[in-house]
């Protein structure tokens, strides 16, 4: 077990920050150069950690948004205007700037073509962008698995990756919104908090013993998870992400 | 339920960091209720130091506190941790 302890260290390293691109009023994606990247798993975070000039230090942990690709990572953040790391991130950091970082950390909320279908996804808000990196590799992979989104935002602005989602959409990748506070005229989609019903609608048959990934704010996760149990899924098939206001 | 609450996929860097290995999907076994669950689906709440709840009865499993360059771990809340 020497081994594997030794390789199981982690070390901070740099990243060079080479693009930030918005993709909602509140949200943005940092394409990150990270110089010694080992690889990742779609699921898996970085830990970033930022140093004031007083040698304060405040670390955060993100989910990885971008499918593996040598040593390119993605990091879609949310604005969190009380939050310690990520206006900083959002507002103050440019192309050319550099990142810590240590990673990628985790194996628990993990997929990978490997795994088979079928898949269901259910997202809150950011809780998509851990997701948003499962659609990518199995894009990448040219898995035909079938894998489902639901997607709970607040409004079609605040939808992220919405154009994304939308080309990538079709031969075997379903997408559904729901919208809980406004919605464009004409929308005739979800337009309620996710619930047993939408779930039932949408996921995979529970006899298809589908895996299933839930990512979100705290009470949205827990109320997800238990209209999940309470179908029949199977509460080991169920893995779970949590976020807080404490995440920023 | 408690909106500040996390789960064990938000420590997986500091659980790596004490173990020196990946822990998420190491399965913890509650000592107060028999319970098992893998780390990375246990509660999480953090405050000075970083507390694991066990995700059935709410018993503490683990609290690390990190201090300067020590870091300091209660484990008495479990009765096992397996990897495999």
């Amino acid at each position: 077990m020497e081994g594997a302890a030794l390789l199981g260290r982690l070390t901070w390293q740099l990243a060079d920050v080479i693009e930030i691109v918005p993709e909602t009023a509140h949200v943005k994606t940092l394409a990150l150069d990270v110089p010694d990247w080992a690889g990742h798993r779609t699921g898996q975070h970085v830990d970033v950690r930022l140093t004031a000039e007083d040698g304060y230090q405040v670390e955060r942990s993100y989910s990885i948004a971008s499918a593996p690709s040598g040593s390119r990572v993605d990091l879609t953040v949310e604005r969190l205007d009380d939050g310690e790391v990520s206006p900083y991130l959002t507002d103050e950091l440019h192309s050319g700037d550099q990142l810590e970082l240590r990673g990628p950390v985790g194996g628990y909320f993990v997929w990978e073509p490997s795994l088979k279908g079928p898949v269901l996804l259910v997202g809150g808000g950011s809780g998509v962008v851990p997701l948003m990196a499962m659609i990518r590799e199995r894009a990448a992979a040219g898995s035909d698995v079938d894998m489902r989104l639901l997607l709970s935002s607040r409004s079609w602005e605040e939808i992220i990756y919405r154009d994304e989602l939308e080309r990538l959409s079709g031969d075997g990748l379903r997408v559904v919104h729901t919208l809980t506070r406004s919605r464009p005229d004409g929308w005739t989609g979800f337009a309620r908090r996710v619930d047993a019903e939408m779930l039932a609608e949408v996921g995979p048959a529970v006899e298809d013993r589908p895996h299933v990934y839930v990512c979100g704010p705290t009470p949205f996760v827990e109320a997800v998870a238990n209209a999940l149990v309470g179908l029949g899924h199977q509460p080991h098939e169920i893995k779970t992400e949590r976020f807080g206001p404490t995440g920023g | 339920m408690d909106a500040l609450m996390l789960d064990g996929n938000a420590v997986a860097g500091l659980l790596q960091e004490v173990f020196g290995a990946e822990m998420t999907t190491a399965i913890g076994t509650c000592a107060a209720c028999g319970s098992s669950a893998a780390v990375g689906a246990v509660h999480v709440f953090r405050a000075a130091g970083v507390v694991l709840r066990c995700p059935y009865c709410g018993s503490v499993l683990s609290k690390i506190v990190e201090r300067q360059t020590q870091t300091c771990v209660d484990l008495r809340g479990l009765r096992a941790l397996d990897r495999t």
